[in-house]
């Protein structure tokens, strides 16, 4: 019953998790829908290796321009077992092939974790970003063990399955991937509170202080940087299985960035912002990536305002609500919320027209396609639309620019009286707690 | 000897294009600490801006304006970007950069299409110079060579004889007093940043013909520039100098050479066979691995020497 009280968030996205894929279940053929399994395994996938980034990056500071080569050497090292099994040099069960992954990811961990975490900050970057081009060069170069540019396809029907599962639909691979997912989350989650885990916290705050209190921040570091491995591996473990291939993809410096994006624009540090961030990254590049050549310049686009505006990422956004939710007065900012949505709409709106523009111009015109929204065509060459989508962008912005100072005040003003009142014991608190002791 | 000397040339030539990028990114990078990712970019804008500059009105215009305009939008970059998210430091800095790149190889993109743009050398310097063993020297590189060697002697005379040069040199290294000396550092720091903007594009305008002027070209040449100011050392132009022409002659080199480590090894008496352990590195060959060096060096260099090869800190 404890463990329900405490635990209940974690069961409640179990069931959403397992249900969601329904909403898309074909019932005339009795399948479900490729492309949301796959893409919510994909999502599976992403949101450890952003877990396992925010390990790095979050938890103790340490700004990694490639970590996709964990995930990759991961990817690489399970598929490496894959064939092995079907050769039938010894004997592993399908389940166990991420395992298989972590423990490659973790040995590679420790080995480059030797090399770069010598250094920290910016040379942290430098090097990392030096070893992922390493990599990937040599994942082009070597055939042996990375396969070259056709890469290591595998098959994951093993028949070696511990529950006797074949793992030939989809739907079977998206519930292995969201056991692992949890599996790897709740580890990641019971690391951040040991005292490795506090260790990797205070030599990112205080990097003196941590060393006079005995610790050797290099090898806090290192583990750190292991054990991200290891959890990078179990996706890349999980990777293999989803695609049945790995190239050097998996080590590109493409995947490394993702990580990053997702993990700064959900939020770093916390636990559910390098989730969200995924889903959100996955989402675009996914799903907006179908409908529009430009999903990268809105990736980056959000990416740079969060930089600039939100730090804390997405989540940090919703955090910052506490004190006034605590107060009980979130009502009163409802209003100018409103009243800022149309003109951040338009804003939203002009830009994504006139990317869309600009985009259907040049690439979209190379490939043969057409501008068009909801069956009437547009013409990219006419000035009409370019007008339009100035104006909107234009206006928008004065407007939202007009609305920002009045919601500035207005929050000010809540801030203010935030600050006075201590919490009482409401329901909304109650939940609001358990939030906050989750993040 | 004669792919020798044609090979000193071209890693001359190449070396030198470098140093006109990296020396750029030093001097912001040890000034104010941003590592930008969007200097590539700002190279591949310069060949870019100067691709269409040159098919209206030439490309002698393009030379001087393309790198003006790639001045512009580095000091609108500083001015209303990077003063922006410096409170939130230096990773923020860098992060903000990084997106910038995304963005910027984006647009360009969809300005100018996804395959590569016909910017081609002009005519008037469309000519071999002269013969080396019966290789031939285009006019055009020896013109890289020129315009990068006047650059190299601008910047370096700018900086040790000019009050702006010494101001800019004061700021390097001790802001706050330069600051607290009644010097603008902030203004400083935008023109600091534009100069080496500009640079990059003068990188580009000349170098963007000389190899492929296609969006990819700032991802592939940026972790590339990056090596060579950390192994040139922060802080350090002639360090920057250095690293980049031996950059440019390692990279031009390792194509020629066809030798690899089993080779090496051969001449010792020791013979390697595919079961040899290791047999797949061992029998790489020198131009397969050339794309590698840089990243190796970057690595080692940071590594065991993290403040470069003449370098004043740590990176």
């Amino acid at each position: 019953m404890i463990m329900l009280r405490r635990h209940w968030p974690w069961l409640l996205a179990v069931v959403i998790l397992l249900a969601f894929p329904f909403l898309f279940y074909d019932w005339s053929k009795g399948r479900h829908s490729g492309f949301v399994l796959t893409l919510m395994s994909e999502i599976g996938v992403m949101a450890i290796f952003a877990l396992s980034y925010n390990m790095l990056m979050g938890q103790a500071g340490l700004l990694s321009f490639g970590h996709a080569v964990l995930l990759g050497m991961g990817a690489y090292c399970a598929a490496h077992v894959v064939l092995l099994v079907k050769a039938g040099s010894f004997w592993l069960p399908t389940e166990l092939v991420p395992l298989a992954g972590g423990l490659g990811g973790l040995f590679f961990g420790y080995v480059f974790g030797w090399l770069v975490t010598k250094q920290r900050a910016t040379a942290f970057a430098m090097i990392t970003m030096g070893l992922g081009e390493l990599v990937s060069a040599a994942a082009l170069m070597f055939m042996g063990f990375f396969g070259g540019e056709g890469g290591i396809p595998i098959d994951r029907v093993m028949d070696t399955s511990l529950v006797g599962v074949r793992y030939t639909s989809p739907w079977q691979v998206y519930c292995l991937v969201l056991v692992w997912a949890f599996i790897a989350a709740a580890l990641m989650r019971l690391q951040m509170q040991t005292p490795l885990g506090s260790m990797a916290n205070a030599t990112r705050d205080n990097f003196e202080r941590a060393q006079f209190v005995g610790y050797d921040p290099r090898m806090v570091r290192l583990y750190q940087f292991a054990l991200a491995g290891f959890f990078a591996g179990i996706a890349g473990g999980l990777y293999a299985l989803i695609y049945e291939i790995v190239t050097f993809d998996t080590v590109s410096a493409g995947k490394s960035a993702n990580a990053l994006l997702a993990v700064y624009i959900g939020g770093a540090g916390g636990f559910f912002g390098p989730i969200l961030g995924t889903i959100v990254v996955v989402l675009l590049q996914s799903g907006v990536s179908l409908l529009s050549n430009a999903w990268l310049l809105y990736v980056g686009v959000l990416f740079i305002v969060m930089v600039m505006y939100a730090p804390g990422g997405l989540i940090g956004l919703v955090f910052m609500h506490m004190p006034i939710w605590r107060a009980g007065r979130m009502r009163e900012l409802l209003v100018p919320y409103v009243k800022a949505f149309p003109p951040a709409l338009l804003v939203m709106l002009g830009f994504v027209l006139l990317v869309e523009l600009a985009s259907f111009t040049t690439i979209g015109a190379a490939q043969g396609k057409k501008f068009s929204i909801a069956g009437n065509t547009i013409d990219t060459l006419a000035p009409m639309p370019w007008v339009v989508a100035f104006a909107a962008l234009v206006l928008g912005g004065l407007w939202l620019r007009r609305e920002a100072r009045g919601f500035r005040e207005r929050w000010d003003a809540l801030m203010e009286g935030a600050k006075g009142v201590k919490p009482a014991s409401d329901p909304k608190i109650q939940i609001a707690k358990t939030q906050e002791a989750m993040s | 000897m004669e792919v020798f000397i044609v090979s000193l040339l071209n890693g001359l030539v190449y070396g030198m294009l470098l140093f006109m990028l990296a020396s750029g990114l030093t001097l912001i990078l040890s000034m104010m600490g941003v590592l930008n990712f969007a200097h590539a970019s700002a190279y591949m804008l310069g060949a870019y801006f100067a691709y269409t500059i040159s098919q209206y009105i030439g490309f002698w215009p393009a030379l001087v304006i393309a790198p003006l305009l790639c001045g512009l939008v580095g000091a609108a970059i500083e001015m209303w970007g990077l003063r922006r998210v410096h409170r939130n430091g230096h990773i923020a800095e860098l992060l903000f950069t990084f997106g910038l790149a995304l963005i910027i190889e984006k647009v360009v993109q969809m300005s100018w299409g996804l395959l590569p743009v016909p910017y081609r050398v002009p005519e008037l310097l469309d000519f071999p110079l002269f013969k080396i063993y019966g290789t031939q020297f285009p006019a055009y590189r020896a013109f890289m060579l020129a315009i990068s060697a006047l650059m190299f002697g601008a910047i370096w005379l700018g900086l040790t004889r000019t009050r702006v040069g010494l101001v800019i040199q004061a700021a390097l290294t001790h802001p706050d007093m330069a600051s607290a000396l009644g010097h603008n550092v902030p203004r400083i720091f935008t023109l600091v940043f534009a100069a080496g903007t500009a640079l990059a594009g003068l990188a580009g305008v000349i170098g963007g013909n000389y190899q492929v002027t296609e969006p990819a070209m700032a991802f592939t040449m940026g972790p590339i520039v990056f090596v060579v100011v950390v192994f040139g050392g922060l802080g350090s132009l002639s360090g920057c100098f250095i690293a980049s022409i031996l950059m440019g002659l390692i990279q031009t080199f390792a194509v020629v050479f066809d030798v690899s480590l089993a080779d090496l090894l051969a001449k010792f008496g020791f013979v390697v066979t595919s079961t040899t352990p290791f047999a797949e590195v061992l029998n790489v060959t020198l131009p397969r691995v050339g794309a590698l060096l840089p990243f190796l060096m970057l690595v080692l260099i940071l590594v065991f020497r993290p403040r470069g090869l003449m370098g004043t800190r740590d990176t």
